[in-house]
């Protein structure tokens, strides 16, 4: 594990962001800390004992405007696991567009008083049209196929645990990326962190104009996999399968799937991520998924709860009174 | 209104339709234009108005609005707008147009353009004659394009016959489906669904062999890219009877502009490449443009304050119509005699009616215009219903001083 060698500004100027709405505009020092700071909650989880009470009294609203089970469970293990009251609002998209907008649903969180709200919502930008009309830091869980920062984050923080160093990795980024938030937001990251990262989709998945955000576009996946250090699945919706975007399942595994030979064309000690949760037999075969030295998929999730428990500590410092994270330090 | 004296609008600035701006007077008698020119004085009785050495220029007619908002238009100089048939109810029925045809009068005139088909489906034709009759002054096939090559031919060949221009929306619907952005960097980097500028092109490439097949004249209502506008430029050198038109967002902004997803920039078609805003601007200058319109489309907070994809497109535009086509005067692109073209008389002549030129005989619809008055455009203080502008806070030159519909003082 690699150690923290950075040396921060005090207070709030490390990390001088009232919340996580996305990757983009963090700067890499910023980046930097968050991972530095999740260490210590890696450390706590895999203890017997692994709750603290840093955030006993506030209350953490996770609203879910769409369906999650993984990124809802972290969130809510990660709240509890320091303290605070954590609720759970899962909202249907459907009655929520019939009936209050988003931002009355927004100005009623508010009225509640939540120490911190976690969003996930069908649409890009609805994290940040919320974020602006709340006074409490929001948390980005996922918005549209616009950003999930957390996800990045915590893929960040699992590449460094096995990797000394993110400058001149190789990452490759494979799936549906048109339709991915988490790509977008790893990319961000990654980039940022000085890794070069290469995305590999069909033309359909693919969105335009990607490599103006400084990445390298692969149509043929074992050109992408050439020497790659990391190995980062998508996961396939299904529903994208049947002709519209991709003529079947088994065409799609046929020239993306993960397979352990596809796989030993990257370096021999490639990682291989996923996001979760997987098409086993489709993006990725089960023995590459269960791989015991390369596969990171079970890491990530440990890392998840760590990385949040970071997020939900850090932009909460303000409200807690944390010396030299008061109201007016604050950029 | 017709026993009040006549009006004389002395000492201005005339654009005239020769294409001058001439010191002089216009005096109208009734609801008409009697007299233009530099020897035209008032005569004892008239009711005379002092232009102060500004601009003496038609009534603005705004070609393709979504909704009649009266001291939004007024406010812009606009004394005429052609209403797209995209009301609720549609505008495919003779009884609807006639009752919008009227809604306006006596200060603002509505011009409906009828809807090309039923409810505006795409499917089957509505009754365009009836609505004709009614006073429909063209036909439209609103905020969407007829996706049925055929049902689209079978309209052309109708409106040929009935010597009706058809307006229609370029954009393939099949490669559009659910985007509400132009693909690249923007709509990469915020995640949007999005479509590639080319559906412009291949849906003014297909209406374009249509309505040459039919031998009807047609009207591309937003042509916002350099394909789309070359393909209308060829079109135009070989003969066709084609006019394309444009809204001010389309030559003054780019998707930059939908950054941190500013729903008052979506629009439909959406905001393109600063390459095709270019594009736009070299149209303008060489007439394959011919109307400059504010697709006005006041939308409140309710349309407006969501999520992006989730956000109605369309602007308030009346207001801001004449500024900003003015800012391509003192940019160079265009003489201010062709911004009035733009804004006045080819719109007219595309619906037909007499109006939109300084000259005896035409409706007395005459705006004074200061064009160098500086104001700042400011979304909680609009005429409009709605202050979705996208030129929020945006410093501008170009103020109405007065308005005259028909020779009646409007305001």
């Amino acid at each position: 594990m690699t150690a923290p060698t950075y040396i921060y500004p005090a207070g709030s100027a490390a990390f001088p962001h009232r919340g996580l709405v996305g990757i983009a505009g963090l700067a890499p020092h910023e980046i930097h800390y968050m991972l530095d700071e999740a260490e210590q909650w890696v450390e706590l989880n895999r203890q017997a004992k692994k709750t603290r009470d840093l955030l006993a009294g506030l209350t953490i609203i996770n609203a879910f405007f769409e369906n999650s089970t993984r990124t809802l469970l972290s969130f809510e293990i990660a709240g509890k696991r320091l303290g605070a009251d954590v609720v759970n609002m899962a909202v249907a998209t459907s009655s929520v567009k019939k009936g209050e907008t988003l931002i009355d649903t927004a100005m009623t969180l508010n009225a509640m008083h939540a120490d911190a709200i976690v969003i996930r919502h069908a649409s890009s930008g609805a994290v940040q049209l919320i974020a602006d009309k709340v006074d409490c830091p929001v948390l980005n869980a996922g918005d549209g196929q616009h950003e999930h920062p957390t996800q990045a984050l915590l893929d960040a923080l699992t590449i460094r645990h096995a990797k000394r160093n993110f400058n001149g990795l190789v990452v490759t980024i494979c799936g549906d990326i048109l339709h991915s938030r988490v790509a977008r937001s790893n990319i961000l990251c990654l980039t940022s962190l000085g890794a070069e990262v290469r995305v590999c989709a069909p033309p359909a998945l693919m969105p335009a104009e990607i490599e103006q955000m400084n990445v390298a576009v692969f149509h043929d996946f074992g050109a992408a996999l050439k020497g790659a250090d990391v190995v980062m699945m998508l996961r396939l919706q299904l529903e994208r399968m049947q002709g519209q975007f991709i003529p079947s399942p088994r065409e799609y595994r046929h020239l993306y799937g993960l397979t352990l030979d596809r796989l030993a064309t990257a370096q021999p000690d490639a990682l291989v991520m996923h996001p979760g949760p997987m098409n086993r037999g489709i993006e990725i075969d089960s023995n590459v998924a269960d791989h015991v030295e390369r596969s990171q998929i079970t890491t990530q999730v440990e890392m998840g709860v760590a990385m949040r428990m970071a997020c939900l500590d850090v932009l909460t410092r303000r409200v807690r009174g944390v010396e030299g994270w008061a109201m007016d330090d604050a950029r | 209104m017709s026993a009040a004296a006549p009006l004389t609008i002395t000492n201005g600035r005339l654009v005239l339709p020769d294409g001058s701006i001439t010191p002089g007077a216009v005096r109208c008698e009734g609801d008409r234009i009697v007299e233009v020119g530099a020897r035209v004085a008032s005569q004892s009785g008239d009711r005379v108005h002092d232009a102060k050495g500004q601009l003496i220029a038609p009534g603005l007619v705004d070609y393709g609005v979504f909704a009649i908002d009266k001291p939004a238009f007024h406010f812009g100089g606009i004394t005429r707008a052609a209403l797209m048939p995209d009301q609720s109810p549609p505008l495919d029925r003779p009884s609807s147009v006639r009752f919008a045809a009227s809604s306006g009068k006596p200060d603002f005139w509505v011009h409906p353009l009828a809807a090309a088909t039923k409810g505006l489906e795409g499917e089957k034709l509505a009754e365009i004659a009836l609505m004709r009759d009614a006073g429909a002054r063209g036909i439209a096939t609103g905020r969407q394009w007829i996706g049925d090559s055929g049902t689209m031919l079978r309209l052309c060949q109708y409106a040929a016959m009935l010597d009706m221009t058809v307006c229609t929306h370029a954009e393939d619907a099949g490669l559009v489906g659910s985007a509400v952005a132009t693909s690249g960097e923007m709509a990469t980097r915020l995640g949007l669904p999005a479509a590639p500028a080319q559906a412009e092109a291949l849906a003014i490439a297909r209406d374009l062999a249509i309505a040459e097949m039919a031998g009807c004249a047609i009207h591309f209502r937003t042509v916002t890219t350099a394909a789309g506008l070359d393909l209308v430029r060829a079109a135009k050198a070989r003969g066709m009877r084609v006019t394309a038109g444009v809204t001010p967002a389309y030559f003054m902004l780019s998707d930059l502009a939908t950054a941190q997803f500013r729903t008052f920039a979506h629009l439909s078609p959406p905001l393109r490449w600063e390459s095709d805003r270019k594009a736009v601007l070299a149209a303008l200058a060489d007439g394959t443009i011919d109307v400059v319109a504010s697709g006005h489309d006041p939308r409140g907070p309710e349309d407006k304050r969501l999520p992006f994809a989730d956000s109605s497109p369309g602007m308030a535009g009346a207001e801001t119509l004449l500024p900003l086509t003015l800012t391509l005067v003192r940019d160079g692109v265009i003489g201010m005699a062709h911004a009035f073209e733009l804004l006045c008389a080819n719109p007219a002549s595309l619906l037909g009616v007499g109006a939109g030129k300084l000259e005896a005989g035409a409706e007395a619809d005459i705006a004074v215009i200061d064009p160098d008055r500086p104001w700042i455009v400011d979304s909680e203080k609009m005429a409009a219903s709605a202050g979705n502008t996208p030129f929020d806070r945006q410093p501008v030159q170009g103020r109405v001083s007065a308005l005259f519909k028909g020779g009646a003082k409007v305001g």
